[in-house]
């Protein structure tokens, strides 16, 4: 099931997704990127209803951008962040998005940020965050092994840690991650931890 | 012939003007002027206060400057009523945007934002435009110290000083002459209240018909906005040489 966590470290951010689309007891597809390159130098991984994920973040996406295009400068991940709060909280009373939402983003002025942002549109600032089922060790293990200011290599070393308990833990976890880092040269993916491939042609007999 | 596209904002004469927007322009060149003044280390806006009488009771400090947000203000030229409307437009305009964002609005959004609204009134309806430009004096993290002006038919540009009102060719070209790049907040009162002075209509300037505003940033590194005291101002005007003291007896 669903594991989305992230990661303040020193001049950067971390988000890391599993990428299995699922539907009741059958995995459908385990390369599914549930984190999304916002903007230059923001992301946005997002989990929960598959449908309202998509819709949501790129809802969201095509707003920062339609921002940058009339104002010719970014939003901060601040900004970005309270605005994704309100539109979900606007919808909350409407026709509610089924999403649970980490923003990472690095900004000249405040450096790297990391936001917790649930379906029920409750924004946070903070190093570092969990959502999903695998919430439980990726939080418990962050509790035990995070510290601020940490190197790509310790954060990664940690997210590992993270996936590895998800892995032996949890009677649902999924097969494969993808960790995504943003600091001041943008946002970009970092690596994947996969322990099945997609196969595009059935195995021949 | 003209008045035919008289009674229209909405209608192009045959030369392709828009009488209705033309005579807004009109109606403020003969408002009291304002003049704002960009510098190094904050934007100054001085206005020309028109009516003075010992009877009048001012509800406010100030007739012709006004806060929009805690890091812009404006000042004033053209007919108050209709200012009153864009200046509690573009305060809930400011607000909604630190609703939305949980941030100060960039100035220049703010100033598109009321000059779209100036702009609706020159194209929809049969309604009159806004008698009303504006000098807008603010601050913010991505440009810093800005100064805009806009008009009637909802043009506006960011400038290094600009002038509106009575005789305000007559002061930006002064402004053109005497504005250095690299002037300072000091500096940049001294000329404002200089230039007012050689354009105003009133031979004595006093502290009773000006009014000074700045924005500045704090040691602290916060955006103010102050106006200055009649007293003070009194004081700046002797100061600068632009009036002579007041007789005590007076």
């Amino acid at each position: 099931m669903e594991c989305v966590f992230g990661l303040v470290g020193n001049g950067f951010s971390i988000l890391v997704a599993d990428t299995s689309a699922v539907h009741s007891i059958l995995v459908h597809k385990s390369n599914e990127d549930k984190i999304m390159v916002l903007d230059s130098h923001k992301l946005i991984a997002a989990s929960g209803e598959s449908g309202d994920r998509v819709q949501f973040t790129e809802f969201i996406q095509k707003n920062v951008s339609l921002y940058q295009f009339r104002n010719g400068i970014p939003l901060t991940t601040a900004a970005a962040a309270n605005f994704t709060r309100g539109e979900l909280a606007t919808a909350l009373r409407k026709s509610p998005y089924m999403v649970n939402i980490l923003m990472a983003g690095f900004d000249k002025e405040t450096g790297p940020s990391l936001y917790y942002l649930d379906y029920i549109a409750t924004l946070h600032k903070v190093d570092k965050a969990a959502f999903g089922y695998g919430s439980y060790f990726a939080l418990s293990m962050m509790d035990r092994h995070f510290r601020s200011g940490m190197s790509v290599e310790e954060a990664i070393d940690l997210v590992d840690k993270c996936i590895i308990e998800i892995r032996s833990r949890l009677v649902v976890a999924p097969q494969n991650f993808v960790i995504k880092i943003v600091d001041k040269d943008g946002a970009r993916e970092h690596a994947w931890r996969e322990t099945v491939k997609e196969t595009t042609a059935p195995p021949s007999a | 012939m003209s008045r035919r596209y008289d009674s229209r904002t909405t209608i192009f004469s045959p030369e392709g003007r828009l009488y209705q927007v033309e005579y807004a322009m009109e109606a403020i060149g003969n408002a009291g002027s304002a003049i704002g003044i960009l510098s190094k280390d904050g934007v100054v806006l001085v206005g020309e206060k028109k009516v003075t009488s010992k009877l009048l009771q001012t509800s406010t400090s100030t007739e012709k400057m006004y806060k929009i947000d805690d890091h812009v203000a404006c000042a004033v030229a053209g007919i108050m009523s209709d200012a009153n409307i864009l200046i509690n437009t573009a305060r809930v305009q400011a607000q909604r945007y630190t609703f939305a964002y949980q941030e100060p609005m960039p100035v220049e959004q703010l100033v598109q934002s009321l000059c779209d609204t100036k702009q609706g009134y020159t194209q929809f309806g049969g309604l009159r435009p806004f008698g009303v430009s504006f000098l807008f004096a603010g601050w913010d993290k991505n440009y810093g110290f800005q100064l805009y002006m806009s008009d009637p038919s909802g043009n506006y540009g960011g400038w290094k000083s600009a002038a509106v009102g009575a005789n305000n060719q007559a002061a930006q070209s002064m402004l053109k002459q005497d504005y250095k790049d690299d002037i300072t907040r000091e500096e940049a009162v001294q000329l404002a209240l200089k230039v007012l002075s050689k354009t105003m209509d009133s031979t004595s300037l006093t502290s009773d018909k000006l009014e000074l505003a700045e924005v500045f940033l704090t040691p602290g590194g916060k955006v103010k906005y102050q106006v200055c005291s009649p007293d003070s101002l009194s004081k700046l005007l002797v100061k600068y040489g632009v009036t002579q003291p007041a007789a005590e007896s007076s």
